[in-house]
């Protein structure tokens, strides 16, 4: 086993074990902790894959803005523990159906598909040399023009529509009062 | 064998994430050890600056902390997209900009409605 694989390796088993620990935990909170350890892991992985670029917005991205938004969520949600861990329990063989049948499909997509490796534009040394950073902006502002230009609208309307969900509308504002 | 494609630039981050593992578990342990350990009931009841505490811990949060952690992840992204933008300016030149100017202005729209309708007051 070389360096590449035990490094690989132990991302792997951390990102596994923690997502075990995500989904077994009774706390909500300390599940979204569990995933930070997940997120720092996946981070790992893509620094492996010398995708830097993507490693730092996985840690920026994720473990810093999204996980704040899980937390809030769930103390905004306010359930209690108890309530929470009962319901888990009692919808397990749909979690369980769910999960099987997407590990299933993985599985077959793996075993029955031909994965030939094929190196695209950018192999490994073509992007070490002109930088990670460099290389999805490249092809990110010329050949994704367009989607990179919807990505904008899809936050615009993920940002309207947080805004139109929470606030208090006063009659003043045009809109219905006490939400 | 063929060259290894591990990121061999990265090796003092992995040094440095091991000393800050090392520094906070050492210390743990040894703290843990050192320690005198006495506790009673009075000791391990929680408290806030010396005040018994009212109320459970785990009270509902106002909408309002969701909709500025919202927001807050929407203008990380966009500021996301900013970095290989700004490494790339000059070989992309004025079409970049335009570019750029395009997306920045659609999200514009959105920072002006949420400025309007009062998202960004607390009150």
């Amino acid at each position: 086993m070389n360096l590449d694989q035990a490094f690989f390796l132990y991302f792997a088993a951390m990102i596994v074990v923690f997502s075990i620990v995500t989904i077994t935990r009774k706390n909500p909170v300390y599940a979204v902790m569990a995933l930070l350890v997940v997120f720092f892991h996946v981070a790992g992985l893509y620094v492996l894959l010398n995708a830097e670029f993507i490693a730092a917005l996985q840690v920026v991205v994720y473990a810093g803005a999204i996980l704040v938004l899980y937390l809030f969520v769930l103390m905004l949600l306010s359930v209690p523990r108890e309530a929470l861990g009962a319901a888990a329990h009692r919808r397990w063989p749909v979690y369980a159906l769910v999960g099987g049948a997407t590990t299933f499909e993985i599985a077959l997509l793996l075993a029955r598909s031909k994965f030939a490796p094929r190196p695209g534009p950018y192999p490994p040394d073509v992007v070490r040399e002109m930088g990670s950073t460099q290389a999805i902006g490249t092809v990110l502002f010329t050949e994704f023009l367009y989607p990179f230009e919807v990505i904008s609208l899809v936050l615009l309307v993920a940002m309207i529509g947080a805004i139109v969900l929470t606030k208090k509308w006063t009659p003043a504002q045009g809109g219905e009062e006490g939400r | 064998m063929p060259e290894t494609h591990l990121p061999t630039q990265y090796l003092p981050v992995l040094l440095l994430l091991a000393l800050a593992a090392g520094f906070v578990v050492i210390n743990l342990v040894m703290g843990s050890l050192v320690r005198p350990k006495r506790p009673s009931a009075e000791k391990l009841t929680p408290y806030e600056s010396g005040i018994p505490p009212i109320g459970q811990a785990q009270r509902r949060f106002n909408v309002r902390f969701y909709l500025v952690s919202m927001l807050f992840v929407l203008f990380d992204i966009e500021t996301v997209f900013l970095y290989p933008w700004a490494v790339l300016l000059k070989k992309l030149g004025m079409f970049g900009f335009v570019e750029m100017a395009v997306f920045i202005m659609i999200l514009l729209v959105g920072y002006g409605y949420a400025w309007k309708s009062g998202a960004l007051n607390w009150d």
